[in-house]
C-alpha cells in the first residue's frame, strides 16, 4: 500500500513537470489565439501547421499566445511543448474563414447555339488565405446574354464547390457569366457561335471563264450567320470529269469560278450538310 | 641521228594538238557523235542532267534552234520555289516505244530524289539521226505566262492568344477546337495494314490536327503505333474533312484484333487562302499502263504556291472510304494556272471506286499554313 501510493505520488509530479496543452476545439484561419498549458518550468513549445512550422520557449501553467500569421492555412496542426519531463502534444484544426475569394470555371469558351446542358459553370470558393471554405456558402451564377433578359441562378457550394450546368441560347455571341460569393466575383465570357448551316442553297452566274457560283447567306437554323473561314464544298460535275474547291465563307457568303464545259451538275455542302444541287444544260 | 630530228617534232606537233582537241572539248564532242544508238543518245542526255551539267546537256539537244538554253534548264531543275528546286535526279531509265533507221521515241523514267520522296517523272523523247550520231530532240517546254492583272482577295486570317503564364489557375482559356473522326477502315496490302478514313472539323476556328492509330492484338496489347505523319491536311478550317491514313509495314491484319484511334486537335494560326479549284478529276491510266486518278489545280487567289500535295480519297459503293493516296506535284502553282497532276491507285483497289475527293495541302515560301 505504502508502494503504491509513493508510485501515484511520482507520477503526479511527473505530470506537474510534464505539462499539457488545451488549444481551443475550432480556430479560424487568420485569428489569433492562446493555448493554455499545464505543469510548470521553461519548455520548448513547437507549432506544426500544413505550411508553417514555429518554435519558441515557453512557460509551462501560462496561456502560449498563437499569432494569427502562424495560422493562415486551414488543416490539421499539432502543438507540442517539451520540458523536462518529456514532451505532450495535441492537435487542432484550423477552419477557412469567411468567404473571399472566388475560382472559376465555364466550359467550354465556344459552343453552337441551342445546345442543352453545354455550358458548365464551377466555382470553388476560398478565403482570403486561399483556403477552400468547406461549409455549405451561396454562390450566384449571373447570367448576361448579349440578346435578352439576364438571369440570376443560385446555387449551394458543397465542400467548396459549387457548378451548374444550362443551354446555350438561340441567338450567337458572347454570354457573360459572373460568379458571386460574398463581396468577390469572377466574369467569365463564353462564345456563343452558329452551329451547322441549313438550308445551304448556290446560285450560278455564267461568265467568260465559266460559271460563278455562290451560296446565299449561310445561316444555321436559327437564323445565326455561320462564321466566316467556314468551309464551303462545291462540285461540278460535266463531261470533262468532276471539278472541286472547297471555299471558306466571306462576309456570309461562299463563292468560287468553275470552269463548265456543255451540261453539268453543281452541288454544295458544308460539313455533313448537304445543300441544292443545280443542272446546267447548254444555257442556264 | 639525222631523221631523229623530224620525228620527235612530229610526235611532239602530235601531242600537242591532241592535248589541244581534248581541252576544246574534243572527247565531248566525239561522244556526242558518237552516240550510235537512240538509247545512247538519251542515257549520254540524262547522265549530263543527273551532273547537272547544263551545257554539255544543251549540246546534245537537236533543237536547240527551238529550245532556250534557260527555259532548257528551267524545265529540268524547276523554278518559282517549287519542289524541283529541291529535288536531284536519283536515277533514270529508258526504252524504246518506237524505232526506225532514223528516228525513235524513247521513254524515259526520272527518278527525282526530293524531301518529301522520291517523285517519278516519265517522259517520251523524240530521238533523230543527224549524220553518224543520234541526237534528242527536246519537247519545247511551255510555261504558262501569268498576265499582268489585279486579283482581289479578302484575307482571312485566324490568330490566337492564349492564357498568360502569370495569370492564375482557373484564369479563362480558349479550348482547343472540336474535331471527330468520322469513318476509319483497316485495309490489309501485300506488306502491310494501313488505317484510312476521314477526319473533320467541327469547331468555328481552325485546328491543327494529327491522327495516330494503336494496333491492338488479342490480348489487348499494343503491336505498333503509327501517326498519319505527312498523309492528312493537318490545317482544317472550320467544318473542313481530310482524310487520313496510317501504314503499319510488316503487319498482317489476321494479328490485329482491335485499333485505337486517337486524334489530337490544337489552336493554331491559320490562313483561309489560298483556295486551289481541283478540275477536270477523272480515273485513268498514265504512260506505264497504271492506274491514276488525274486532273488539274487551279490556284484561285494572287500568291503562288510554292509546293502542293494532292491528297485523294476513295469510297466504294456504300460511300466507305477503301483508299487514300497522295503525290507531290513538283510544279509551282500559280495564280490562275491550270497545273497537271496524277495520283497513284492500287490495282486491286481501281475497280471497287465508286467516287472520290481530292483535298490540296499547300506550301508557300513566303507563308506556312
Amino acid at each position: 500500500m505504502f508502494r503504491l501510493t509513493t508510485y501515484c505520488v511520482l507520477l503526479a509530479l511527473a505530470l506537474a513537470a510534464y505539462g499539457e496543452l488545451h488549444p481551443p476545439a475550432q480556430v479560424t484561419a487568420g485569428n489569433g489565439f492562446s493555448i493554455s498549458s499545464t505543469g510548470q518550468g521553461d519548455a520548448t513549445f513547437y507549432l506544426i501547421g500544413p505550411s508553417h512550422v514555429a518554435k519558441r520557449q515557453v512557460k509551462l501553467g501560462q496561456d502560449i499566445a498563437v499569432d494569427s500569421t502562424e495560422v493562415k492555412k486551414a488543416g490539421r496542426y499539432l502543438a507540442i511543448a517539451c520540458g523536462s519531463g518529456g514532451c505532450s502534444r495535441s492537435a487542432f484544426y484550423v477552419m477557412a474563414a469567411e468567404p473571399d475569394k472566388i475560382s472559376f470555371l465555364l466550359h467550354p469558351s465556344r459552343v453552337p447555339v441551342k445546345a442543352n446542358d453545354a455550358i458548365n459553370a464551377t466555382a470553388f470558393v476560398f478565403d482570403e488565405f486561399h483556403n477552400l471554405v468547406l461549409a455549405p456558402v451561396m454562390v450566384n451564377f449571373k447570367v448576361i446574354p448579349k440578346t435578352g433578359p439576364s438571369f440570376t441562378r443560385p446555387v449551394k457550394a458543397t465542400r467548396g464547390v459549387a457548378w451548374m450546368r444550362m443551354a446555350s441560347t438561340p441567338k450567337e455571341g458572347p454570354v457573360k457569366v459572373i460568379a458571386e460569393v460574398a463581396k468577390a466575383s469572377e466574369p467569365r465570357i463564353i462564345q456563343q457561335v452558329a452551329s451547322d448551316a441549313c438550308n445551304l442553297r448556290i446560285k450560278a452566274t455564267r461568265t467568260a471563264k465559266g460559271v460563278l457560283v455562290e451560296t446565299d447567306p449561310v445561316r444555321d437554323c436559327s437564323g445565326n450567320a455561320v462564321p466566316d473561314g467556314t468551309i464551303v464544298s462545291f462540285t461540278e460535275i460535266d463531261g470533262q470529269g468532276k471539278t472541286t474547291v472547297d471555299a471558306p465563307i466571306k462576309k456570309g457568303i461562299a463563292r468560287t469560278e468553275l470552269p463548265v464545259s456543255g451540261s453539268a451538275r453543281i452541288s454544295v455542302a458544308s460539313g455533313v450538310v448537304m445543300g441544292n444541287e443545280i443542272s446546267l444544260g447548254g444555257r442556264l | 641521228m639525222k631523221g631523229f630530228l623530224p620525228i620527235f617534232i612530229i610526235v611532239v606537233t602530235a601531242v600537242l594538238v591532241g592535248m589541244a582537241w581534248v581541252q576544246s572539248g574534243g572527247v565531248a564532242l566525239h561522244e556526242m557523235h558518237s552516240a550510235s544508238t537512240p538509247q545512247e543518245a538519251v542515257e549520254a542526255l540524262i547522265t549530263n542532267v543527273q551532273q547537272r551539267n547544263w551545257d554539255r546537256a544543251y549540246a546534245r539537244l537537236a533543237n536547240t534552234n527551238d529550245v532556250e538554253k534557260l527555259a532548257f534548264i528551267r524545265d529540268l531543275a524547276g523554278s518559282n520555289g517549287n519542289l524541283r528546286t529541291y529535288s536531284s535526279l536519283q536515277k533514270f531509265s529508258v526504252w524504246p516505244v518506237h524505232a526506225s533507221a532514223d528516228n525513235a521515241t524513247m521513254r524515259v523514267r526520272l527518278t527525282w530524289s526530293s524531301a518529301v520522296g522520291p517523285l517519278d517523272d516519265v517522259r517520251d523523247l523524240y530521238v533523230k539521226k543527224e549524220g553518224s550520231a543520234w541526237k534528242v530532240v527536246w519537247p519545247k517546254p511551255q510555261f504558262a505566262k501569268v498576265p499582268p492583272q489585279v486579283i482581289p482577295v479578302n484575307y482571312l486570317r485566324w490568330d490566337v492568344i492564349g492564357r498568360g503564364a502569370s495569370d492564375d489557375w482557373g484564369v479563362q482559356n480558349v479550348d482547343n477546337p472540336n474535331v471527330r473522326i468520322t469513318s476509319m477502315n483497316a485495309v490489309e496490302r501485300p506488306d502491310r495494314v494501313v488505317i484510312v478514313g476521314e477526319v473533320v472539323n467541327e469547331d468555328t476556328v481552325p485546328a491543327y490536327v494529327n491522327v495516330n492509330a494503336t494496333l491492338l492484338n488479342p490480348d489487348g496489347k499494343p503491336i505498333d503505333q503509327e501517326g498519319s505523319f505527312d498523309m492528312i491536311s493537318h490545317t482544317l478550317l472550320p467544318k473542313q474533312v481530310s482524310p487520313y491514313r496510317i501504314d503499319f509495314p510488316g503487319i498482317h491484319l489476321k494479328q490485329v484484333k482491335s485499333v485505337r484511334m486517337d486524334v489530337k486537335a490544337m489552336l493554331g494560326p491559320a490562313s483561309a487562302d489560298p483556295v486551289i479549284a481541283v478540275t477536270d478529276q477523272k480515273m485513268d491510266k498514265d504512260p506505264l499502263g497504271k492506274n491514276v486518278l488525274r486532273g488539274a489545280l487551279v490556284n484561285q487567289s494572287g500568291q503562288t504556291v510554292n509546293i502542293a500535295q494532292v491528297l485523294a480519297v476513295y469510297y466504294d459503293a456504300n460511300g466507305k472510304v477503301i483508299w487514300v493516296s497522295d503525290g507531290y506535284v513538283d510544279q509551282a502553282l500559280l495564280p490562275q494556272v491550270a497545273i497537271p497532276f496524277a495520283v497513284d491507285v492500287p490495282e486491286d483497289v481501281a475497280p471497287k471506286i465508286q467516287n472520290y475527293h481530292v483535298l490540296v495541302n499547300h506550301y508557300s515560301i513566303n507563308q506556312s499554313s
